[in-house]
């Protein structure tokens, strides 16, 4: 569907709002294609269209919320009425309230490529399959592909409400992602490569096979180290992961209720001065940019630390409104959930050396190709962190054998103080944040 | 749902140019939720979605289309794209009369959740939040969440199967922030049943709100975590996610079939102690993983995957076992009608031992004992995993010492198995959980009595 069927939806809905109380509607609509390769046969191809709205309304001060997964008119009649009656539970705040306009123009993006709806079905299962062949000529040593994918999808949304938003648009996405499996001498080791652009022209199997390819063969014959202290130099697909939970630490929405380990330190030299973190869904770089928040407001560029001192948190509309300020576009959602606050491209910005003069620096140290268990392992409220890792010794500034079975540790807090170097290489991927090799010192590594 | 006429008329269509297997999973899901944060209820919140999903399968090659439109029309169209997808050919195969297979649903529900008035959902997290601040000053932050749902599945297939089931779910969990000088720590605790409103005639929501508050002021004394190898003592019903990764991931046959577990090869191999016998499942009662009818319109089944040490037997779907000539298992789960089925877990845990469970703490010198566990993490082809300890403590000298803060621990899933040493007599289920593979979610339960592991790394920062 197109984006003006959906705002002509959610315009309808918000039509029905009654005197007194505020109306928001937020319409999406996709249409995804994902195909699945496995030693040269398609195991599965899905084609999917789905639809959804989500309603809140906000009545005597109180909020309520209720979603759907149709577009059909008696269901949205139907949904209306269950988030009117859901506000009548809510208790009263005097901060709940839709978004209104706030005159900042949205930026002028290109995130819809007509050309990947003229993309044959069997040219996107070549894709996968080609992938799939360039993965196991990659190295002897690839003994099997767990999977090639190839996957898109198009995307709509609108978003109207009783005070005057007005916000549709619509994007396309694709992407290729392989898991390679690679043996010798009765060991197993894996990785993973990947693609993500705009159009399949975008993609690069070449780059996405070598990844996968090389993260799994260099692991082979990956032993437990002993336990120590020891620099690390995470990989950017590592970094980006870390960047995502410190940008949660600086939601509006940790601080106000008590959560945020840097609620109180605006101002504060809070990273060593190399770091500098920028959300800005307004670069048309990023895999996650986008012209309008959850709430229908211009996205921005938002500076949340600079040469190492806090400088600013993000808002929604509450978070904004209720420390007294404004919402910094900083909405995020889908039509299933009301808005949270959360970074939407988040990125470091990079520094002057790439990762092997930075790697030629080190005496001692590993470098982290992957990390597991990080919803487990990172609380993002103490800032303790453990996660499971792999990677490579480096030693006298040369990367040496594999490690695995380790863990790293720190606190996010300890962390960002101790980055010694950002790297040159950033690189952004399927999430809502950019990657960047980072060495940070003083981190200790389990063990034997 | 829809007719059984609508059902045999969209299988044929999906089956009209051809392909061995088609297969309609109709799905209607309403769940209602309420939050409690920073002392106010912040919203309460409905949804509801109902849909099918289709698939065609010719050779080794499946066809998936889903559809929210539940017509006759919309169904054959959905039909037609997932045969589309699945490229036809083959013989022409006829689909099967239907054969309406019931099972016994793992428990009665006994109050639905959407029989019960609003305010009354609402009125349980009021409570929640007075007991978590009145566990101690240092709670500053309570958030309180009440979820239930209701989802309702119809399967057909051109073999013949119909099946259906009605899941009720209901869950509750609290979190707390605690502050002191150490900065701040958090506590959660949740409950979940597949039962309905009756969940809180056995459980006080100002109890489990204490627990969790308990749990973070516990951890502002808590020291850092050492780092290392050492022996671990894992508490009764803390520790079943544990087994989760180590192993039953690993023993999932699509897994298995693409050479991505290191049990593969390995039935009927001595992989642990002898008095080691786990279990997945689907049938038992009050369980969160528990359910009548797979997705797939298999009854869920009690599985023995390893007996007394001994490797027995995967976890089965339709398309793997029929690749294989076997029945399914049970095991073939979707987080929705807008996802393929494949293997997984359901209620999965570690049969009760003989040990005293105070004799295995106190014949543990120096180590960590986990009262909870948080999630974790596996990759089944090198079998590394990592889970998180919530609530743990030293072990010094044989007796349970100080907290420790929140890590990780690590280990190999082959190798732990080989090193459970001791097995309690006090076996316990634990938290409802959310099992995540390939980008699908679904509800999961364990349960392991106390036990030690020879050693693991403890991801700390202390020597």
């Amino acid at each position: 569907m197109k984006p003006e069927e959906l705002l002509e939806i959610a315009e309808r809905i918000v039509g029905w709002g009654r005197d007194g109380e505020q109306v928001e509607a937020v319409v999406g609509h996709s249409r995804e294609t994902e195909v699945r390769v496995y030693e040269g046969e398609i195991e599965s191809l899905s084609v999917a269209e789905s639809q959804g709205v989500g309603i809140r309304v906000i009545a005597n001060g109180r909020q309520g919320f209720a979603h759907a997964g149709t577009l059909d008119g008696d269901v949205l009649v139907e949904t209306l009425a269950e988030a009117r009656d859901n506000a009548v539970f809510g208790s009263p705040d005097e901060f709940f309230g839709l978004a209104e306009p706030d005159g900042v123009a949205p930026p002028e993006l290109d995130l819809y490529h007509e050309a990947l709806l003229e993309v044959s079905t069997e040219s996107k299962i070549d894709r996968a399959l080609e992938l799939e062949r360039a993965v196991r000529a990659g190295d002897p040593r690839i003994v099997g592909v767990e999977s090639a994918d190839y996957g898109d999808s198009v995307g709509a949304d609108a978003i109207a409400t009783t005070t005057g938003i007005r916000s549709s648009g619509q994007d396309t996405s694709c992407y290729l992602t392989a898991y390679s499996l690679a043996s010798e001498n009765d060991e197993t080791q894996t990785g993973f490569g990947f693609s993500v652009g705009r159009e399949p022209g975008d993609l690069d199997v070449d780059t996405a096979a070598a990844d996968a390819v090389e993260r799994a063969t260099r692991m082979l014959g990956a032993t437990q180290p002993p336990t120590e202290r020891v620099t690390v130099v995470l990989d950017p697909f590592v970094s980006a992961q870390f960047l995502g939970i410190i940008g949660g630490t600086l939601s509006g929405e940790a601080v106000l209720k008590g959560r945020s380990l840097f609620a109180d330190r605006l101002g504060d030299q809070v990273a060593a001065a190399a770091v500098t973190l920028v959300d800005d869904p307004t670069n048309p770089e990023a895999f996650t940019a986008s012209d309008a928040d959850g709430e229908g407001l211009a996205t921005r560029r938002n500076q949340l630390i600079g040469g190492g001192r806090l400088e600013r948190f993000l808002h929604n509309s509450y978070t904004g409104r209720r420390s007294g300020g404004a919402s910094t576009g900083s909405a995020v959602r889908g039509y299933a959930s009301t808005p949270g606050v959360g970074c939407q491209a988040l990125s470091l910005v990079p520094g002057a050396r790439p990762p092997a003069e930075l790697i030629a620096g080190i005496d001692n140290g590993v470098l982290v190709q992957g990390v597991s268990g990080l919803h487990s392992g990172v609380n993002p409220v103490s800032g303790d962190f453990s996660t499971g890792a792999e990677g490579l010794r480096i030693r006298n500034g040369e990367l040496a054998e594999p490690v695995r079975e380790i863990t790293i540790a720190s606190t996010l807090q300890r962390m960002l103080l101790d980055v010694a170097a950002v790297g040159s290489d950033l690189t952004w991927l399927p999430m809502s944040s950019a990657g960047v090799t980072l060495v940070v010192a003083e981190v200790t590594m389990s063990g034997a | 749902m829809i007719d059984e006429s609508v059902v045999v008329g969209t299988l044929s269509e999906a089956l009209k140019t051809g392909g061995e297997f088609a297969e309609v999973f109709v799905e209607d899901r309403r769940s209602s939720s309420a939050l409690l944060d920073d002392g106010k209820v912040e919203e309460l919140t409905s949804g509801r979605t109902r849909g099918a999903g289709i698939r065609v399968v010719v050779g080794e090659t499946t066809g998936f289309a889903h559809t929210s439109d539940l017509s006759e029309a919309g169904l054959a169209k959905a039909a037609r794209a997932a045969a589309a997808a699945a490229r036809s050919g083959g013989g022409v195969h006829r689909v099967a009369a239907l054969d309406r297979i019931d099972a016994p649903a793992p428990n009665e529900v006994e109050v639905l959740p959407e029989t019960v008035a609003k305010a009354t959902k609402v009125e349980l997290l009021g409570r929640a939040d007075e007991a978590a601040r009145a566990a101690g000053s240092a709670i500053t932050q309570v958030s309180a969440r009440y979820a239930d749902g209701r989802r309702r599945i119809l399967v057909a297939n051109s073999d013949g199967v119909l099946a259906g089931d009605d899941q009720v779910r209901t869950r509750f969990a609290v979190s707390c922030v605690a502050v002191g000088d150490t900065g701040m720590q958090t506590g959660f605790e949740s409950v979940g049943r597949p039962i309905g409103f009756e969940l809180f005639d056995e459980y006080e929501v100002d109890a489990l709100a204490r627990t969790a508050a308990n749990r973070a002021l516990t951890k502002l004394a808590a020291q850092p975590a050492p780092s290392g190898s050492m022996p671990v003592v894992i508490g009764p019903g803390g520790g079943g996610v544990l087994f989760h990764e180590a192993c039953g991931h690993g023993l999932e046959a699509d897994l298995v079939a693409k050479q991505a577990s290191v049990f593969r090869n390995r039935v009927g191999e001595q992989v642990a102690h002898p008095e080691v016998t786990l279990i997945d499942d689907g049938t038992m009662a009050r369980e969160w993983g528990a359910y009548a009818i797979d997705d797939e319109g298999r009854p869920a089944q009690r599985n023995v995957l390893i007996e007394n040490g001994v490797l027995t037997d995967y976890m089965w779907d339709l398309l793997r076992a029929r690749k294989q000539g076997r029945e399914s298992s049970g095991n073939g789960r979707r987080q929705s009608y807008q996802h393929l089925p494949m293997v997984r877990m359901t209620n999965t845990y570690l049969a009760n031992g003989s040990e005293d469970p105070a004799g295995i703490i106190a014949a543990t010198d120096r180590g960590v004992y986990v009262a909870h566990l948080g999630g974790g993490q596996v990759n089944t082809a090198t079998g590394d995993f990592v889970f998180g300890m919530n609530e743990a403590y030293l072990i010094e000298n044989g007796r349970i010492g100080p907290p420790i803060r929140e890590g990780n621990l690590i280990g190999n899933g082959p190798e732990v198995l080989a090193g459970i040493e001791a097995l309690g007599n006090d076996f316990a289920m634990g938290s409802p959980g959310t099992c995540g593979k390939d980008g699908q979610g679904v509800p999961v339960g364990d349960g392991t009595p106390t036990l030690r592991v020879a050693s693991m790394t403890i991801g700390g920062t202390a020597a």
